[in-house]
């Protein structure tokens, strides 16, 4: 914040050599006192260009260097770690729940411990350790599934009662706590001195670094960075890195090309106090109380405290605005509910003398991840920003990820969760953004159990049928956007209140899931998936089959009116996408992909398909309301709609149609559900969608239909043992790992993106393998319900995590879907993972700390369900539908 | 015994009435935006009346607050007689005519007043002919002294309360061949009531005060802090220039049993009241009165007791003291109250909580630590009171309940105390008198834009 006044002083070269730099972390009115290096012109080029000098632009710059790239320039507006960096409380707390989030932590924790040593630049590194408090027992479920990540991934960790915690912290209340989460090698930092430590490094390493130097606007050429247009002239670069933090969504909209970086900042307050009379040492452990909402550290031999209230201050949605920043002042009456959880939980620090009340904005997201990755619409433009508030924990790792990105392509981690590709424009608007941070920002504290679902930002994308389901007792969550069916409440039933169905165990709609379940089963059921990306791809030559057969990995050389189950993969034989594909004719293709694929598929097609007029690709994503008619039923349902033949002789399995329905002509219909059970997808022009679904319902009563949501869907899918792009299936999973070799074609004699890596796999065998496991002796109604990312043991030893999971209605278990690893018991050494390693083991998967005894099956019950099979409908695809 | 937080306020709102003035053509042109009033009894049955009336012959607005002592007789009476003795006091002569001819020839009456009443705020229908002779008699006076000068509010206000404490007098020395309202008009003389009154015609207020009931004036600072402005004087033994006009009017002999243990002749709180003709009649008439009057004041002790070093009656008057002001815009807000309010706060607390409550809670002023030594548990304490006079703020939709709540259920930070309200509010009735008495309040709020705009024409 500081920085922004800076703008007008002159400008500076920064210069590592230049011993005068670091008193500018003492003072924040240094800039005057100091000795003023002399100024330097900018580069004309670079390679890169970075814009943002806090902890996370530091951290692109140092990484970059490291990996060799020396050509690079890091702009700051005002000062380095001027900013929400200078204000940050300095946590490095490991304890997230996201397993790349946690990674990276633990990357940032280690890297800063051996910055000091690197960079001679004292950081304030300290091993405090943190303890994570639970004054309920949902509290505690929620730490001691955190505990078991954090175990397996080899960062010490125990769960210890509120007795332990009086030892380990003096001050503590502990007359309300039911157990703690202790972290020992968490850490405190100065989040300027690393995040300048980082620089030194980096500058060492080349990097230039200059400071009051704005940067006004990105200079986009043919869909490719060229240059950066700033307040002393332009520098033409190939790499653009937007590390600008919560101005990062206006740096973003300021050039002729906008990237969408949807962020939003929020006021954030945290006191500091004076010693106590008996300072506290340093050693003390930080303090995290999400029930208080609130986090206690050491400072200087008094305490800094902060948190994240229920009513957020939402700020600068207008944009930077001068007025906005000088009322950035402390707001007692705000803190109020934050002092109080302090004092309720240290009730000895009353007459603790107060220092300051800092108000810090902090940048928040829309869905509490934050944003990391190139532009869809921009190549060379890249991003790395919106922290919500744990940039010091995130800023090594993160920094680290980015910077592979750059120079090898992709980062050495599964990224996904925080690409900004997983967003669109829809998520930048401005109103959404303010109410959505709104609740982002009290969800740090708030207890994350499964299938939890925003509140705020709905009904943006709905399918034309909304009322229609809604009216009948339907209940939503939401995807990209998209409104999606969970569930529909059966008339005169009603569920528990929103609150009380929060739960780690056993869920209300448990039975309500299991009749509409049954209903795909013995009759028919309809849902609505018009959530999924469809795309259009034709051409006037050959062009559009060249282009496909290169870019996926199966034949889709196929006969018109064949559909392909496929993966777009990357050069290591990675799902980048997973989709059907429907041959239209000969030169056209109709692709169906996971919802939140709409702005990466896009971009991925867009960046490999040739520049050729004659080859089209259009989203009609909004052009069609898809409906899904599962059950045995369902080939009965539309026949009679259609007076058309459709039994398997003539509608074969993996078949597209175009037919009418009912009034409705040119209907596509594809022999296919996404869940292995027998039934058909509709794509539905969206005119004709209320026609068809009111046909649909009406002749289908006599055949017993009933709406259904994802949740059936998902048991459904999970039972047959499908997995799913985004959950099961990532840029780090090959077909080979996970049983869908048959979806390769290795011999369609033509070269495909991936094609390489999985001839390798083929020979030297995978390393890792998708796995189904059953739960044995786990109790559905007494017992924690797992979720996904519970650690698998294999005879005693931890294997891999699971990605999904799902009651199954048919087995009456639970059904855990998951990758297991070979890893050599003495080296630690990754080895290939045979058949006979999977079969031959005895699992149990660890749910919050409790191990259940699991089968694993590399193949799904086909002979315990009872419908009919047709000949050839081995459907085995599926993507995510969650 | 504990009363739920509902219950604490069915009767902390049993008797609040607000009043917005209409708006003409989505404008409001004049000064007063409304009021809002109240009143909690300690007394059974309590003896503060209240009244608020809008003139319909000349411009303006009355509010008054009277507090009434020795039963509440004379509280009701004056709450019904007074505004109308101003209203004419007020009328111009052509008006005072018109009147009298109508009434003369049996024709329909000009409205004088409207009255804006709480539906538990009653008129005596059975002395609304005694009232009415008594009025039109007063203004068949008027009519015959026609002076022809315009009418000073001041003076006019002035004369209204003598002449309604004088024909109070006059009708319980004549008395009443109806026997109820005979006793009627002798209970009303002999019990008493001050009266604070306020009228306020455009940017001109006036406030007359009888006794010490008190009128304030909430003043907006320039940096939002609010301030209390008097506009009226205590008539009682604190008031030192009240001391000297009654030693004044009596001689030197009489000066030490004039006021005891601050107390008129030892008695009497307020040195100013309507009716307590015990303090104004001389003894033969006293005696006389009780003698030819109705067995139950002939067996009333205290109608018969004469107080003691009665020499020179009399000893008490109605006539008000008249504060004019001329308001400004910064002037927010007027309340009047009576003593049972002023006893249990200061008028500062009083014009920064309704100031508060008029304004909304955004208007609290921030607080900055700067490089005051400030700990943790202070900053709590301090944020809490906060908090809890805002809380208090949403639940009252009337700013009179809102002081009312703070007036009897204050604790020492200053903030609501549910518990201490529950107490005070559940307290048994022979019991209440002892720790509080009955408050009547009425919160006038100005409009500041009119009165702005009234500055600038003049």
């Amino acid at each position: 914040v500081a920085g922004m006044f800076l703008r007008l002083l002159s400008d500076v070269r920064w210069q590592a050599a230049n011993p005068k730099w670091r008193r500018m972390t003492c003072s924040r009115r240094s800039t005057s006192s100091t000795a003023e290096p002399h100024p330097v012109s900018l580069p004309a080029q670079a390679q890169v260009v970075i814009c943002g000098g806090g902890i996370m632009g530091t951290s692109v710059a140092y990484h970059l260097s490291k990996l060799g790239w020396k050509d690079i320039v890091l702009l700051e507006q005002g000062r380095l770690a001027a900013g929400t960096t200078r204000f940050c409380a300095g946590i490095v707390s490991t304890a997230r729940h996201v397993s790349v989030e946690l990674k990276m932590a633990d990357y940032s924790n280690k890297l800063y411990q051996q910055l000091e040593h690197e960079t001679g630049i004292q950081t304030g590194y300290m091993k405090t350790g943190s303890i994570s408090l639970a004054q309920t027992q949902d509290r505690l479920i929620s730490l001691k599934r955190i505990a078991s990540s954090l175990n397996v991934m080899g960062i010490p960790c125990e769960i210890i009662t509120p007795k332990q915690v009086a030892q380990l912290h003096p001050l503590i209340n502990i007359h309300d706590l039911v157990g703690a989460m202790y972290v020992p090698e968490d850490a405190l930092v100065s989040s300027a001195s690393v995040s300048l430590a980082l620089a030194t490094a980096a500058s060492r390493n080349g990097v230039q670094i200059h400071e009051r130097t704005s940067v006004s606007h990105v200079v986009v050429q043919k869909g490719r960075v060229t240059g950066v247009e700033t307040d002393r002239g332009q520098i033409q670069c190939q790499y653009f890195v937007n590390c600008a933090g919560q101005w990062a969504y206006e740096l973003g909209h300021s050039g002729e090309e906008p990237v969408n970086i949807p962020l939003h900042a929020c006021e954030h307050f945290y006191l500091l106090t004076h010693p106590l009379k008996e300072p506290l040492a340093s050693s003390i452990p930080t303090i995290v109380d999400h029930d208080g909402r609130i986090y206690i550290r050491n400072w200087q031999g008094g305490i800094l405290s902060g948190g994240f209230e229920k009513n957020p201050k939402p700020l600068f949605t207008e944009g930077r605005n001068q007025l906005e920043i000088q009322n950035l002042q402390e707001d007692w009456d705000h803190f109020e509910p934050l002092l109080s959880a302090l004092l309720r939980r240290m009730p000895d620090l009353e007459a603790l003398q107060i220092m300051q009340l800092v108000n810090c904005p902090e940048s928040f997201t829309p869905d509490m991840r934050c944003i990391m990755g190139e532009s869809p619409t921009v190549r060379g433009y890249f991003v790395l920003a919106g922290m919500n508030s744990a940039g010091i924990s995130y800023g090594g790792g993160a920094g680290k990820y980015l910077a592979e990105w750059m120079v090898n392509g992709y980062p050495s981690e599964n990224v996904w969760p925080l690409d900004l590709k997983r967003f669109g424009t829809l998520q930048s608007s401005r109103t959404f953004l303010r109410h959505r941070v709104m609740e982002v920002m009290p969800l740090i504290c708030d207890l994350k159990v499964p299938r939890w679902d925003f509140q705020t930002g709905r009904q943006l994308r709905t399918s034309p049928l909304y009322d229609r389901l809604d009216a009948q007792g339907a209940r939503w969550m939401e995807k990209h956007g998209f409104e999606r069916v969970k569930y529909f409440v059966p008339p005169g039933k009603d569920l528990l209140d929103l609150d009380q169905s929060k739960t780690f165990y056993k869920p209300d709609w448990f039975d309500i899931v299991r009749s509409e379940v049954k209903c795909c089963k013995e009759a028919v059921c309809v849902i609505d998936m018009s959530s999924f990306t469809k795309f259009e791809i034709s051409s006037t030559g050959d062009q559009a089959l060249e282009s496909l057969q290169y870019l996926f990995s199966n034949d889709l050389d196929v006969p018109v009116g064949h559909v392909v189950h496929t993966g777009m993969l990357n050069e290591k034989g990675g799902y980048e996408n997973d989709c059907s594909i429907a041959r239209l004719s000969k030169r056209s293709f109709f692709m169906i992909s996971p919802t939140d694929q709409q702005v990466h598929c896009w971009a991925w097609l867009k960046n490999r398909l040739p520049n050729d007029s004659n080859l089209t690709v259009e989203d009609v994503t909004w052009k069609y309301t898809a409906l899904n008619l599962i059950g045995p039923r369902a080939v009965d349902v539309l026949s009679e709609l259609s007076y058309a033949p459709i039994t398997p002789e003539h509608f074969p399995s993996l078949f597209c149609k175009e037919m009418s329905v009912g009034y409705a002509n040119g209907i596509r219909v594809m022999s296919i559900t996404h869940t292995g059970e027998p039934g058909f997808m509709l794509y539905i022009p969206i005119e004709y969608a209320l026609h068809v679904y009111n046909e649909v319902m009406n002749m289908g009563q006599k055949y017993g239909i009933r709406n259904a949501g994802y949740y059936a869907l998902r048991s459904l899918r999970i039972e047959k043992f499908f997995a799913f792009w985004g959950q099961d299936l990532d840029a780090f999973t090959t077909p080979m790992e996970c049983g869908r070799e048959f979806q390769v074609k290795l011999e369609k004699g033509m070269q495909f993106v991936g094609q390489e890596a999985l001839l390798e796999q083929k020979q030297n065998g995978v390393y890792k393998r998708f796995t189904m496991f059953i739960l044995e002796d786990h109790d559905t109604d007494m017992d924690l319900w797992p979720w996904w990312g519970e650690p698998i043991f294999r005879n005693g030893r931890y294997v891999g995590k699971t990605t999904s999971s799902a009651y199954s209605y048919t087995l009456e278990r639970h059904v855990c879907l998951g990758f297991v690893q070979h890893f050599d018991e003495k080296t630690g050494e990754e080895l290939v993972v045979t058949t006979d390693f999977i079969n031959q083991g005895e699992y149990e998967i660890d749910i919050a700390g409790q191990r259940f005894q699991a089968k694993a099956k590399l193949y799904p019950f086909s002979s315990l369900f009872t419908h009919r099979r047709r000949k050839d409908e081995v459907e085995l695809s599926g993507y995510q539908r969650e | 015994f504990y009363l739920t937080p509902p219950q604490v306020n069915s009767i902390l709102k049993a008797n609040e009435y607000s009043f917005k003035v209409p708006e003409f053509d989505g404008k409001n042109v004049s000064s007063v935006l409304g009021f809002d009033s109240n009143q909690l009894p300690a007394n059974a049955p309590i003896e503060d009346r209240r009244s608020a009336a809008t003139c319909l012959q000349t411009r303006g607005m009355l509010l008054g607050v009277f507090d009434g002592h020795a039963g509440c007789a004379c509280a009701q009476a004056v709450s019904e007689r007074l505004f109308y003795y101003i209203a004419v006091s007020l009328l111009p002569h052509e008006t005072l005519l018109e009147i009298e001819n109508a009434v003369e020839s049996g024709r329909a009456l000009l409205p004088i007043l409207q009255w804006h009443k709480h539906p538990n705020d009653y008129f005596s229908k059975e002395a609304s002919k005694l009232y009415f002779n008594s009025l039109r008699t007063y203004w068949q006076e008027l009519i015959d002294l026609n002076s022809g000068e315009t009418t000073d509010v001041k003076e006019a206000l002035i004369n209204a309360f003598k002449r309604l404490d004088n024909d109070i007098s006059l009708e319980a020395q004549v008395g009443d061949p109806n026997s109820f309202l005979n006793y009627l008009v002798l209970r009303v003389a002999f019990s008493g009531a001050t009266a604070c009154v306020a009228h306020v015609d455009g940017v001109d207020l006036h406030v007359a005060n009888t006794g010490d009931s008190r009128a304030m004036l909430g003043v907006q600072e320039e940096d939002g802090s609010w301030s209390a402005v008097n506009l009226s004087y205590d008539h009682n033994a604190q008031n030192e220039r009240e001391v000297e006009r009654v030693k004044m009017e009596h001689p030197k002999s009489e000066e030490k049993s004039l006021v005891k243990q601050d107390r008129l002749l030892g008695l009497l709180m307020p040195f100013r009241a309507f009716g307590d003709v015990k303090f104004k009649w001389s003894i033969d008439l006293q005696k006389r009165v009780v003698e030819s009057g109705p067995d139950q004041l002939n067996d009333n002790e205290y109608t018969k007791f004469i107080p003691p070093n009665y020499h020179t009656p009399p000893y008490l008057t109605a006539e008000p003291e008249v504060i004019h002001h001329k308001l400004r815009p910064q002037d927010k807000f007027l309340v009047l109250a009576t003593d049972g309010l002023w006893e249990t706060m200061h008028r500062q607390d009083v014009a920064r909580i309704v100031g508060e409550y008029l304004t909304g809670v955004h208007h609290q002023q921030p607080i900055a630590v700067g490089g005051y030594k400030v700990t943790l548990g202070q900053m709590h304490g301090l944020l809490t009171e906060r908090r809890a006079r805002i809380s208090s703020v949403f639940e009252d939709q009337n700013a009179a309940t809102h002081l009312i709540r703070h007036a009897v259920g204050n604790n020492e930070f200053g903030a609501v105390d549910h518990e201490r309200l529950s107490k005070m509010l559940s307290l048994p009735e022979e019991l209440a008198r002892m720790y509080r008495d009955d408050i009547t309040i009425i919160v006038v709020q100005f409009n500041s834009h009119v009165i702005g705009a009234c500055q600038n024409e003049e």
